[in-house]
């Protein structure tokens, strides 16, 4: 999974798209793994890094990272 | 040392539905390689743009197009003899069609314009859109162009509600069905007349994209822009800027396809599917044109110089991810420049 190249993403978690002009806003979270993305962390990876920053178990990370993933794909951020 | 242009425009209606006259006069203002003199053209004495003295420096009324060419051609002459006009920017497709027919005459009177040809008007008319498409190869809607409300009971099967009903120059409602329909059909063909074009309503983003052909079939120009902020009437009181490729190279198929002449926007929408369809073509500026002036193509500036016969660089570039975001504002008038304008027809 790669993000789209072209996109501008803030530090602070602005993220604008600017073939279709629409723009989001990251929470912390979400900041955190856009960014292991498109360092083309390994899925595994990513879960891993998650589980020793937070405290959750694996099965509500891994629903919650599928939902993220499909958001990205939904709103067209992935290459 | 820099020409100075006396130029008249139309469009000074910077209301909730606003024409492109003062962000085409911002733009002018704004030129770099010719000063000018702004004479503004209206219709009604309460157009906000005859107001804005830092902009016009003098307005005059001009008569409706329903009055005739020969009734517009005097005012002109008056006008002319008053200002030593050198081009003339009408910015309403309402007007359009009579300025087109005295561009001849105007040019006699040593006035410039920049306009689509009378063919390039009428081949991309929203009642002609299915034609214009087919032609050109470019997506656009199904749509039926009816002259009576009972014909909505006879439209191709491929056209199912929700239906988007327009008028030939202004004006478009979703209707869900058929009673919304007629409603719609008695509203706008009471406003704007016949006949109302019955369209596909394509569910997706919109798009809108402005820009400047010079005739010979190359874009001088092109801005696309995702609205941001769109009102109820469908207008957008904010966007953005974008880099989008897919919506330029449309444009510039359509610029040199049919050798557009002038200013104009396409009006797009992206359905689900990935694909653009060309909801409606415009054969003038649109009242964001100023976005376009604030990333760096003058679109205005550059049409008034193709209009004097100036060469024109293409723009090659524009800033991406800058907004306009349009506000009402109060302007305190005197009671006696709504007098003059009213009694007069020119402040």
């Amino acid at each position: 999974m790669k993000i789209n190249e072209n996109l501008a993403i803030s530090d602070n978690g602005f993220v604008f798209n600017p073939s279709s002009g629409e723009s989001f806003s990251l929470n912390e979270s979400g900041r955190k793994l856009l960014k292991m993305i498109k360092e083309e962390k390994s899925d595994d990876e990513i879960q891993n890094l998650f589980l020793a920053d937070y405290d959750t178990d694996r099965n509500t990370f891994s629903k919650d990272f599928q939902d993220f993933k499909e958001m990205l794909q939904q709103y067209q951020l992935l290459k | 040392m820099k020409p100075t242009y006396t130029i008249a425009l139309s469009g000074l209606n910077a209301i909730d539905n606003p024409g492109p006259g003062v962000a085409v006069a911002r733009g002018l203002r704004e030129a770099k390689s010719f000063n000018v003199r702004l004479i503004g053209l209206s219709y009604e004495s309460l157009e906000p743009g005859i107001y804005m003295h830092d902009l016009f420096d003098k307005v005059y009324h001009i008569p409706y197009p329903s009055a005739g060419t020969e009734v517009l051609k005097a005012r002109l002459e008056y006008i002319n003899a008053q200002e030593n006009l050198n081009v003339i920017i009408p910015n309403f497709d309402a007007e359009l069609y009579s300025f087109m027919k005295l561009e001849k005459e105007l040019l006699s009177m040593n006035i410039h314009t920049f306009l689509p040809t009378i063919q390039q008007f009428e081949e991309r008319h929203k009642v002609n859109l299915p034609d214009f498409g087919e032609k050109y190869s470019i997506n656009v809607p199904r749509s039926e162009a009816i002259y009576d409300s009972s014909e909505l009971y006879q439209l191709s099967t491929d056209l199912l509600f929700p239906l988007l009903i327009k008028g030939k120059f202004y004006d478009a409602h979703i209707a869900y069905n058929i009673e919304q329909a007629k409603t719609f059909f008695n509203k706008i063909s009471a406003k704007w007349g016949l006949p109302i074009v019955v369209q596909e309503f394509i569910r997706g983003d919109e798009y809108n994209i402005t820009g400047l052909g010079d005739g010979e079939g190359n874009t001088i120009a092109a801005v696309p822009m995702r609205k941001q902020y769109i009102t109820d009437k469908g207008k957008a009181w904010g966007g953005i800027s974008i880099d989008n490729k897919e919506m330029l190279q449309l444009t510039d198929n359509f610029v040199s396809k049919t050798k557009w002449r002038g200013g104009f926007e396409l009006e797009l929408m992206k359905s689900q599917d990935g694909a653009y369809h060309l909801l409606e073509i415009n054969p003038r500026m649109p009242a964001w044109i100023y976005l376009a002036v604030g990333v760096g193509q003058n679109i205005p500036e550059a049409l008034v110089n193709l209009a004097m016969g100036n060469k024109v660089e293409k723009y090659n570039s524009y800033d991406v991810g800058k907004m306009f975001v349009r506000y009402s504002y109060d302007m305190i008038v005197n009671i006696e420049d709504f007098e003059t304008i009213s009694s007069l027809g020119e402040l």
